[in-house]
């Protein structure tokens, strides 16, 4: 049985957290196995976070180089940042809002986080085999909801079939069991917002 | 049994809950801190469970109870045990009744902690039985193990996690309530031959722990231990160990798969006692072993031992040959490179890749964090003095990041105060401060202040008081009023024990009222003798934010000094021009109290 890879990045306090605890719920509910692993502590204070998850049979909860299948990127430079986990061909998916590190502001440089979407850009074709770059203030505006860019880039995954054997009835079924019932419908427009 | 997805950490709490544990005690410490919460949470109320004032007091508290036959747990980080030590080395000489599992989790890395050290050779030197898991499922089942072998021969018992086992999430099968375990304590038995340490005692139980320790490596070495060997199709071998032999083990299963020469797999999870059978055997089937360990080159030193005690001729590297790192976490690519090496097979090439330059993005204080003003009003109020702002652990030892720069030394727990005194007494015309946190102040802070006291020191102690423990995750400490088992207690004054023990200034502060705040480091700094500021304002992180700040661009004259003085994350740089974020801020006022052209004030709600 071959095992799914998956990355979710970010910056800290982003909410990786409950995209991952959906798909490994999902994936349960299959009967697969999971694992995954997260950065807690105080690397949590506004620091580059990454979350393994591996759907299928493995030992270990983290990923080696050039072996994910997936990124999920909750900021561009953190999703670049994550490239090299990408395996050949591999889909990426990310925000396109850049967050600003204090060092950028002290330094009087604001990083361009279309610089970052250009660069994916340029991969597409060669290392990234699909790339979806979700347009997040405009659906964050759309949506209504400042909170839910997690299932917006977790339903371009699902939808797309890049999770594996987990598709986005498996995670609406998880979602509605996690969730509290009034965030349903908020929710639900999220998974099924983003274009692929 | 059912299905469950775990952290590490959960699945550890849950185990000992269904193993019927009576109490637990512990103090809080990444990455060990989910263990004590989840028990707390997940237990039908009859278990015990507290936060103490520091390890130390979690282990004797768990002593007394285990001495009265409970099965209890204590829990803590790697350099909690430095502080539990003192207790723990003479407890396993007088020994327990009911069983008692020390959980100690190691941080390779390391990841948030001061230093690598490894707890397998803590166990070795203090003589206590250790596990090792490797996954969240290995650490559930070792639990049950733990307790009927600190039961069985009177012991009490490490258990070390790393890091990235206690944070990884596995889906287990975990007991259902029915098969949980019932123990009822029956309180203590007077006997003091057994539990007064004197020497005769020691003299007496240390031979027998010696004679212990050798029966407990014989069975470590059946087969029905935890320690596992896949068999390989070469004569080489690698002994691994945790996170590093799950890395190891995907490694091996792929290049299997891909019908490649692979090594003999051994992995250890009972690192003391060292199963010295099973590893001789091992030993015996193969020409050359790689061990891949974290932290200390503990296995690898055993195997040599091995070799040397059984004249055998097997060709051992490692940590000590240079071929596997001797510090940090043994990640994925790491552990592919080292079997690859030794195993003469070709590295998948990676290309080099073209990245743009990305943001450094270091962790910092939260926006409205109260510490930032505190530090920022010291800074101010000492501007031109020669100081030493002497710091500690915590959340606040962030302040040392630019372009605050508030911290000029960090040991341990406590230790800042020592310290502002020591470099005091090679200097005295410095001002010297010592900047401890709530928590931290009750942990390990007090005996400072005695002996600064004591000896007449000539210092100013800050305490950043945000009434909880905010860097792990907001547990309860004597200062906060509640207990872990969820009662309200009388909050334990910070400003009276500093007038017990004879600190005649002692002034509370409001970090926020900025001018105020600088006016009154200045007075009271001046002062002879120990004195103190309290700076009382709430970890930002546990209120909603107040109304967030913007920037009036009319008054704004660029000059920036609101991003160069504070470096508060909520205050940015957008097209060139100083702006608030307003998802970030949480409306503490400290940018605008610092803007020379009053240009930051409360946004006007539309």
């Amino acid at each position: 049985m071959s095992t799914t890879n998956i990355i979710l990045c970010g910056v800290g306090g982003q909410g990786t957290v409950l995209a991952s605890k959906l798909t490994a719920a999902a994936s349960m509910s299959k009967g697969l196995s999971v694992r995954s692993a997260e950065t807690i502590g105080m690397a949590q204070r506004g620091g580059s976070v990454l979350s393994y998850l591996r759907i299928g049979t493995c030992s270990s909860p983290l990923i080696g180089s050039g072996c994910a299948d997936l990124i999920i990127g909750f900021e561009p430079a953190e999703t670049v940042r994550a490239l090299s986990y990408l395996k050949q061909g591999g889909t990426v998916i990310t925000s396109d809002r850049a967050m600003m590190p204090v060092t950028a502001a002290l330094q009087g440089s604001a990083y361009e986080g279309s610089k970052m979407t250009d660069y994916l850009k340029s991969l597409e074709g060669g290392l990234i085999g699909k790339l979806v770059i979700v347009n997040t203030d405009k659906a964050l505006a759309d949506l209504g909801s400042a909170k839910v860019m997690n299932m917006v880039l977790l339903g371009a995954a699902a939808r797309g079939g890049f999770l594996g054997e987990v598709g986005i009835e498996d995670i609406k079924e998880a979602l509605v069991k996690k969730v509290k019932p009034q965030f349903h419908e908020l929710n639900f427009k999220a998974l099924e917002y983003a274009s692929i | 049994m059912h299905k469950e997805f775990l952290m590490g950490n959960e699945a550890i709490g849950r185990a000992c809950i269904a193993a019927g544990v009576n109490l637990v005690a512990g103090y809080p410490g990444t990455p060990s801190t989910e263990v004590l919460e989840t028990i707390a949470k997940e237990n039908d109320g009859s278990i015990y469970v507290e936060w103490s004032v520091n390890e130390k007091a979690a282990l004797e508290v768990a002593a007394g109870a285990a001495y009265s036959g409970a099965r209890t747990l204590v829990t803590m980080k790697q350099v909690g045990l430095n502080v539990a030590s003192d207790p723990l080395m003479s407890l396993e000489y007088v020994g327990v009744k009911g069983g008692m599992v020390v959980l100690v989790a190691d941080d390779p890395g390391p990841i948030s902690s001061q230093t690598e050290q490894d707890t397998r050779t803590f166990a070795e030197y203090s003589k206590v039985p250790c596990f090792d898991p490797s996954d969240a499922k290995e650490a559930y089942e070792m639990i049950f193990e733990a307790f009927e072998l600190s039961e069985k021969y009177g012991t009490p018992v490490f258990m070390r996690p790393t890091t990235r086992v206690c944070h990884s999430y596995q889906s287990i099968d975990v007991r259902d309530y029915a098969e949980y375990e019932d123990h009822r304590p029956e309180g203590f038995v007077k006997d003091s031959k057994r539990w007064v340490i004197f020497p005769k005692l020691s003299y007496a139980n240390h031979a027998k722990i010696e004679e212990r320790n050798d029966k407990l490596s014989a069975e470590f070495s059946y087969r029905s231990s935890p320690n596992t060997f896949i068999e390989g199709n070469t004569t080489y071998g690698v002994i691994s160990q945790g996170i590093s032999f799950a890395n190891a083990l995907d490694i091996v299963t792929k290049a299997r798969s891909d019908k490649k020469q692979v090594p003999s797999l051994l992995k250890i999870s009972t690192p003391f006692p060292f199963p010295d059978k099973l590893v001789s055997t091992f030993l015996n089937d193969v020409d050359e072993v790689l061990v891949i360990e974290e932290l200390d080159p503990y296995i690898e030193r055993h195997v040599l031992q091995l070799c040397g005690k059984n004249h055998i001729d097997v060709k051992i590297t490692g940590k000590l040959t240079g071929h596997v790192a001797r510090s940090g976490e043994n990640m994925p690519d790491l552990v592919q490179k080292y079997i690859s090496d030794f195993m003469g097979w070709e590295l998948p090439s990676c290309e080099k890749m073209n990245t743009p330059e990305l943001p450094v993005r270091p962790p910092v204080l939260c926006a409205g964090c109260p510490h930032r003003a505190s530090f920022y009003a010291v800074k101010k109020a000492m501007k031109g003095k020669e100081t030493i702002f002497a710091g500690d652990i915590g959340c606040y030892t962030l302040g040392n990041a630019m372009p605050l720069d508030m911290v000029d030394t960090c040991l341990c727990m406590g230790a800042g105060l020592g310290i502002a005194q020591g470099v005091g007494r090679v200097k005295p015309d410095t001002k010297c401060f010592a900047f401890v946190g709530d928590s931290t102040f009750f942990a390990s802070a007090i005996t400072g202040v005695v002996n600064a006291v004591y000896n007449q020191a000539d210092m100013t102690l800050i305490v950043l008081d945000n009434s909880t423990t905010a860097m792990t995750g907001h547990q309860p400490h004597p200062g906060t009023g509640h207990t872990m088992m969820g009662e309200f207690t009388d909050k334990i004054d910070i400003e009276s024990i500093f007038r017990g023990i004879g600190v005649e200034t002692v002034v509370r502060q409001d970090p926020f009222k900025l001018d105020e705040a600088v006016e009154v480091v200045k007075k009271v700094a001046d002062e002879p003798g120990v004195k103190a500021i309290l700076f009382e304002a709430p970890c930002a992180v546990l209120f909603k934010p107040e109304t967030p700040y913007e920037v009036d661009l009319d008054k704004c004259v660029d000059c920036k000094m609101c991003i160069r003085e504070i470096g508060c994350p909520g205050v940015v740089l957008k097209d060139g021009h100083v702006a608030i974020d307003t998802a970030l801020c949480n409306g503490c006022g400290l940018c605008s109290q610092v803007c020379p052209c009053n240009a930051i004030g409360k946004a006007v709600k539309e």
